[in-house]
């Protein structure tokens, strides 16, 4: 599959400010499910600074703007070819170890009732894929998909009592549940082409990947009970949303910011 | 009780010989004069406005760090091992740092629990695949030292990140020369003065492959609020570096720049001596105001170099350090020449048995903690504090290591009624660059409080000035 992406995001200040340093993890990741016919990454009216891969395998690019402005602009456009692996993410170079990812964060921390998911969805289970994809159903049941039911500050937890979240919320539940069965399990941030059989999904997506003895790390989308397959196109990854968010960035000055966001993932006919 | 530790001044009833001009000098120094002499040094300390706040125990923010006139010697032969043994662990622990960030051989080998290194909180998964400048990630190594015997040395803990205090090894032995300038006449000592000099030229030495003349070094300081404040601005001043905080510093173009009165300056170096979590908001902690924006970016790509490098502290965790010796062996092929303390860690399941069936014999320490806060001394605690204990030991077996209560050394030290043996340790600084350096001396920490092993100036540890002979 061929993928087009335009993700546009701006933000925008009540007043302006001094300066602006981001650091940004926006390139298609190297490996066998996908590869990137063309990539730009713009800060608008910003100097790029420092890049290079981390030991997880993103590529991270910083760049550094002068104000004074009042609205900043970091545009995205690109190409890419992908293919279907079934989720497993395969040729791609990271020198992390699994095991760094068993590490509980606050949004990640499995409570009583995640806790409980994971060992009722575990049961019965044949080997650790088995039980990563009966986790992910588990989720996708517990967790009805519905925009705007939570903010990007809540936890797994709190999705999972409220029965409803986004797909940072199913991603989130997914690694807490998986990292309490003793399963390393992260963050990725990504893109999804969403077709026209209006299934539930943000064209800027998340979801988890879980390492499996002998197949390494196969993605899980608990928001469309499934795993990654041609449709998505992979960023980077982290412990949690935060630490794989794509862009991470500071404004100099006292003011308030607003975000706005827009993004397209299309197919292009072939 | 006395007998049972080793005093290093007196064996039996013999003066040992690297004390022996300085029973002549205790003897000429009556109670008044010892007095007035105590106020002069405290005068000096004050003027020079050395001073250490305690976190948490309020009272007066300001307060002097009590200072003990009585030196404590060591002979050559004695400091020629222990600077063996010191900077032998300090190789090994850099070298287990560029290899726990790297290919991870020693865990692949089964010489320690991959669970102990790799889900260890101070394990930054952001400078895995990174190798810092020479190899080296802790440049500054504290390592606290006890003595129980005539040769016999033990390592208490390993300090990777910022071991703090060398500005009192300094100041002490500055004071002592104003004070008692016969004594340096009459004994060879050996400087400790070019210190600076030399962290100096081993934060040169690190500078990174981007920087192409002469480096300009920083401190990074949290700010005048933090305990060791003094000390940060001590050593800039000596160095003749700039002492400042994250917003004197910003990123732009790949590289970090300091605001100057004539523009920005590249800085090449920075010595931080705030933590991990709050050097960079983009990379670690979100709601730092301490840190540099985009910093780690900058590190990563090879346009700074930041010592310690973020990530030493897993190779000094208290958990990781049982396994120090090993460390040794396994990157030098040596035997290590200094001991660690046996240790009991509570995250086994035996070592949990022994240690909760032995509390009241133990020292019993939190893994991350440090300071001489959340610690157990068993034999000096009511059953009431073992109780206690056990309840947070039992909630959290991970979090705490035991040890044997060590019958740490005591050197003569001036108390109300004369002169008494008090319990000492002993921090040296070693410095690891392009070469590896100890300055003959260091930080020795006296428990003032008659019977006390607990030295830490925040628990009423006082500190001595630290000889040793030229011969």
């Amino acid at each position: 599959m061929i993928l087009t992406v335009s993700h546009i995001s701006t933000y925008s200040y009540d007043a302006p400010v001094r300066g602006a340093v981001q650091s940004l993890r926006m390139t298609p990741s190297v490996c066998d499910g996908q590869r990137a016919i063309r990539w730009s990454i713009e800060v608008v009216g910003g100097t790029r600074g420092a890049s290079f891969r981390d030991g997880a395998g993103d590529w991270v690019e910083g760049w550094s703007l002068r104000g004074p402005v009042s609205e900043i602009t970091v545009k995205v456009t690109g190409e890419v070819a992908t293919t279907d692996m079934a989720g497993v993410l395969r040729g791609h170079r990271e020198t992390v170890p699994p095991e760094a990812y068993l590490r509980e964060t606050g949004p990640t921390r499995a409570d009583s009732g995640l806790m409980t998911l994971a060992q009722e969805a575990a049961a019965g289970a044949t080997d650790a894929l088995d039980r990563a994809h009966r986790i992910a159903a588990a989720i996708n049941e517990a967790i009805a998909y519905r925009p705007g039911s939570t903010d990007q500050f809540g936890t797994a937890a709190e999705a999972l009592a409220l029965g409803e979240g986004v797909c940072q919320d199913h991603a989130h539940a997914l690694i807490a549940c998986a990292r309490f069965l003793d399963m390393p399990a992260r963050y990725v941030s990504g893109y999804l082409h969403a077709g026209a059989e209006g299934t539930p999904n943000e064209a800027s997506h998340a979801w988890a990947e879980v390492w499996i003895d002998r197949l390494g790390w196969v993605g899980f989308d608990a928001s469309n009970a499934t795993c990654p397959d041609a449709r998505y196109i992979r960023l980077g990854s982290g412990f949690d949303a935060q630490d794989a968010a794509p862009i991470r960035g500071v404004a100099h000055g006292r003011v308030a910011e607003a975000l706005d966001v827009t993004v397209a993932v299309e197919a292009v006919q072939q | 009780m006395a007998t049972e530790y080793f005093n290093e001044m007196y064996e039996g009833g013999a003066v040992r010989a690297p004390y022996a001009r300085l029973e002549d000098w205790m003897r000429s120094m009556p109670a008044e004069l010892r007095q007035m002499k105590q106020a002069e040094a405290e005068d000096l300390f004050r003027r020079i406005g050395i001073t250490f706040a305690v976190y948490g125990e309020g009272g007066d923010p300001d307060r002097l760090i009590p200072f003990d006139m009585f030196p404590r010697v060591f002979a050559q032969d004695e400091w020629r091992k222990l600077e063996r043994g010191i900077k032998q662990r300090a190789r090994a622990l850099n070298a287990f740092l560029v290899d726990v960030y790297g290919r991870g051989e020693i865990v692949k080998a089964g010489k320690i629990p991959s669970r102990l290194v790799y889900r260890n909180e101070a394990y930054e998964k952001a400078v895995s695949g990174f190798v810092p400048p020479r190899g080296v990630f802790s440049h500054i190594v504290g390592i606290d030292i006890v003595r129980t015997g005539p040769g016999d040395f033990f390592v208490l803990e390993d300090n990777c990140r910022t071991p703090s205090g060398v500005s009192y090894m300094l100041e002490n032995r500055e004071i002592m020369m104003r004070m008692f300038p016969a004594l340096f006449q009459n004994n060879r000592i050996e400087p400790v003065d070019n210190y600076s000099d030399l962290l100096r030229r081993t934060l040169a030495s690190v500078a990174p492959a981007k920087c192409d003349r002469d480096p300009t070094i920083v401190i990074l300081t949290p700010g005048h609020f933090n305990s060791a404040y003094y000390e940060h601005s001590f050593l800039a001043d000596l160095m003749g570096v700039e002492l400042v905080e994250g917003a004197d510093l910003f990123v732009e173009n790949g590289f970090v720049w300091m605001r100057t009165t004539e523009g920005p300056k590249k800085v090449d170096v920075i010595y931080r001596r705030i933590d991990d979590s709050y050097l960079d908001p983009l990379c670690f902690r979100p709601d730092s105001m301490l840190g540099v924006p985009g910093l780690m970016d900058v590190y990563r790509s090879g346009g700074v170099t930041i010592c310690s490098a973020p990530g030493a502290g897993v190779a000094d965790d208290k958990a990781v350090y049982t396994f120090v010796p090993d460390m040794v062996r396994f990157y030098l092929g040596e035997e290590p020449i200094l001991n660690n303390v046996p240790t009991w860690q509570c995250g086994k399941t035996d070592d949990l048995k022994y240690v909760q069936a032995n509390l009241k014999d133990l020292v019993v320490k939190e893994v991350h903690g440090s300071g001489g806060y959340g610690m157990l001394v068993g034999p000096k605690s009511t059953q009431e504090q073992i109780e206690y204990f056990a309840g947070r030991i039992a909630a959290d077996p991970d979090n705490y290591i035991a040890q044997p209560t060590l019958a740490l050394s005591t050197v003569p030290t001036f108390v109300e009624e004369g002169v008494a043996p008090r319990h000492v340790d002993l921090r040296p600084y070693c410095l690891v660059g392009e070469r590896i350096e100890l300055v003959p001396g260091g930080l020795t920490r006296v428990a003032l409080k008659d019977g006390s092993l607990v030295v830490n100036s925040s628990q009423g540890g006082g500190v001595k000035d630290t000889w040793v002979l030229a011969e």
